[in-house]
């Protein structure tokens, strides 16, 4: 159904669609080639802008100019940036370990966000939280697997009531559904009719362990025992996805429930830094299958332009972020 | 009044002044009102904000600590205090640390009720008191019940720390009576002079060979050891009550603690990692010089605690456990 000719027609309409200028190569290219269709140049930017930062902060640690930890969402960058515009600003978005993809995506501030790594003057968390605890406006992440669906379940039940309309949306893992905490969440969640979205970022891989090795049954079937909506999507197309997952949104707005969104996506870099056991060609396979090389190859020119750009923009702050004072703790 | 009246009391009051205040836990429900009927009359009373929840401890403190986020502020119930350690992730690792590891103060108005102790036959798993364990969490405070302490308003200065705070209640308090207007009985009178500290004495407040500090669980004893000081050892007491266990206030207790010829720590805790410890340690630390012996720490022995009423009653710490320890200090 949803590569039928109806749909896609549809969607070549969509707003998104329309923004985009007019590349030649939009216009040669068949807006589907490569399987992608034609990204504006501000979806593609942040997604881009997404993977240069993945991508500084493994080679910062390569250097030995960065201590800690961090997750890389490299070759997840398209989840956050589709669910951007089906975010309303007074909607409170919870992130994981691995997010810096949606702080990205969401407030756009990658000096911020390195600051608060690099524990430099200018970090939006002043050091303390670092990469996996970050706290702005209505966005919050926390270091504990499944810890956040149950603040997001109260968040969502506080909205319910002063801020009808909005929605608590909390991204996770496939590894998350390890936790109890989650089955406690979804479980009120249902009950109490509550505006609870759970963007679930199924990459295939839990730090090390395949998801086949750590899950019994599929996700699908877990939201199916507590009657949650389900919604699975496979396309890394952010146009597609906006299109598809669009409905679903509006119904968690206008009829208050919980969903979940199960996306079927690749984690191309290692859990953390250089800690990858899986075997080369698998990695390389899904390397195939990136969204951004195939974008690269259907829309070689914008894809170009967009790269260079962001490439240069994180090369830029990360040298003026690396060249900024310590914070210190007075300062947070 | 009883202490369980009290408490009922203290909880319409503040959900009735204050709007953003939830209420949460299992079992709450009229007409059951709440294993040990706490919380009656409040889902009728105040539906909207009093909700009796799954068997999900974690959760529902998680539930809690998402409302706190929203601006909101939360009570939860744990049934059995010692269920809290299904909630210690949501509380050490989330509420706790989101007070201050986010960079700047946030504000997290949660309360976690822990009806605690034994001496009601009820088993190894339903009749701890689990305090030490949550002691020096960084942004967490530990209060306990006591019948000297009016509970709506120290819940009502609890929240308005804006800080998650844990509430032990030992269940052999609430059909107890409240005291009032300094009178404990014939031979003892209260004062509340010091603040947060009830001084349980016969005739000095400021001055006694035995200073026994003793939280609220194990007041009934404390002053039952000190009767049987006064009328058959002629030692005089004065029982120290604090609602704050931790970060414990030291400062206005060093006067009458530096002319005590022995003080004593009592609490129900089994041994090992104690409350006492904590506390001593501080004590020691201040007035070591001006001591004549080191602080004498009571409490149960190093156990499960049985079922058996016979049996508990020897794990558990009683008023001649008490009474013996300081005697035995002051002959050494």
């Amino acid at each position: 159904m949803k590569n039928s000719p109806a749909y896609r027609s549809q969607h070549a309409d969509s707003p998104s669609t329309r923004s985009v200028t007019a590349e030649t190569e939009a216009a040669d290219v068949s807006a589907y080639g490569r399987g992608l269709s034609v990204l504006a140049d501000e979806d593609l930017k942040i997604a881009l802008l997404i993977r240069h930062f993945e991508q500084k902060l493994l080679d910062f640690f390569e250097k030995g100019q960065l201590s800690g930890t961090t997750h890389t969402c490299l070759g997840q960058e398209y989840i956050p940036v589709a669910l951007r515009p089906l975010l309303d600003r007074e909607d409170f978005v919870f992130s994981n370990h691995r997010g810096h993809g949606h702080y990205l995506a969401r407030y756009g501030d990658p000096h911020g966000l390195l600051a608060e790594i690099m524990g430099r003057v200018g970090a939006v968390c002043g050091g303390v939280g670092g990469s996996q605890h970050i706290l702005r406006d209505k966005y919050l992440s926390t270091g504990v697997q499944g810890q956040s669906l149950p603040v997001a379940t109260g968040m969502a039940l506080a909205l319910k009531r002063s801020s009808p309309g909005n929605l608590a949306c909390a991204y996770i893992g496939d590894g998350t559904w390890g936790e109890g905490a989650v089955y406690e969440a979804l479980n009120i969640a249902q009950l109490w009719r509550l505006p609870l979205v759970v963007i679930v970022e199924n990459n295939g891989i839990a730090q090390s362990t395949a998801t086949e090795v750590q899950m019994a049954g599929t996700i699908e079937g877990r939201c199916s025992g507590f009657d949650i909506r389900y919604e699975r999507v496979d396309s890394v197309d952010i146009n597609d996805i906006r299109y598809q997952l669009k409905p679903f949104f509006r119904s968690v707005r206008k009829f208050v429930h919980p969903l979940v969104i199960e996306f079927q996506t690749s984690r191309l870099g290692p859990h953390s830094k250089g800690d990858d056991t899986r075997p080369a060609e698998d990695v390389e396979d899904l390397r195939k299958q990136d969204w951004c090389r195939r974008y690269a190859i259907g829309f070689p020119t914008q894809f170009e332009r967009c790269d260079d750009e962001m490439r240069a923009r994180i090369d830029h702050i990360a040298e003026e972020v690396a060249a900024l004072p310590l914070v210190s703790m007075e300062d947070s | 009044m009883r202490v369980s009246q009290n408490l009922n009391q203290a909880l319409h009051d503040l959900l009735d002044n204050d709007p953003s205040l939830y209420l949460l836990g299992e079992d709450i429900a009229d007409p059951y009102g709440g294993a040990f009927k706490i919380t009656k009359g409040l889902t009728t009373r105040f539906p909207g904000r009093v909700f009796t929840t799954p068997l999900s401890e974690g959760g529902v403190v998680g539930i809690a600590a998402g409302l706190a986020l929203a601006g909101q502020s939360a009570i939860v119930e744990i049934m059995f205090g010692d269920f809290v350690t299904l909630a210690f992730d949501q509380i050490v690792n989330f509420a706790s640390k989101s007070v201050s590891m986010y960079g700047r103060r946030v504000s997290m108005p949660v309360v976690v009720r822990c009806p605690v102790g034994g001496g009601r036959g009820y088993g190894p798993t339903h009749s701890q008191s689990l305090q030490k364990h949550f002691i020096g969490v960084p942004g967490l405070s530990l209060y306990e019940m006591s019948p000297f302490h009016d509970n709506g308003p120290l819940l009502r200065e609890i929240l308005m720390r804006g800080e998650p705070a844990m509430f032990f209640e030992d269940k052999s308090l609430y059909g107890r009576r409240m005291f009032t207007d300094g009178v404990v009985d014939k031979m003892f009178s209260y004062d509340l002079t010091i603040p947060g500290v009830a001084r349980v004495f016969a005739e000095q407040a400021d001055a006694a060979d035995c200073v026994l500090i003793a939280p609220g669980g194990i007041v009934q004893k404390a002053m039952k050891a000190a009767r049987s000081l006064l009328l058959e050892e002629e030692i005089s007491s004065v029982v120290i009550v604090p609602s704050c266990l931790y970060p414990f206030p030291l400062e206005p207790l060093l006067p009458i603690l530096r002319q005590a010829e022995v003080i004593c720590i009592a609490e129900e805790s089994t041994a090992g990692g104690t409350w006492g410890t904590e506390v001593a340690q501080q004590i020691h630390q201040e007035l070591w010089d001006a001591m004549q012996r080191p602080v004498v720490l009571v409490n149960s022995d190093s156990s499960v605690i049985p079922a058996s009423e016979h049996l508990e009653k020897q794990v558990l710490i009683q008023h001649t456990t008490i009474r013996e320890a300081i005697v035995e200090a002051l002959r050494a």
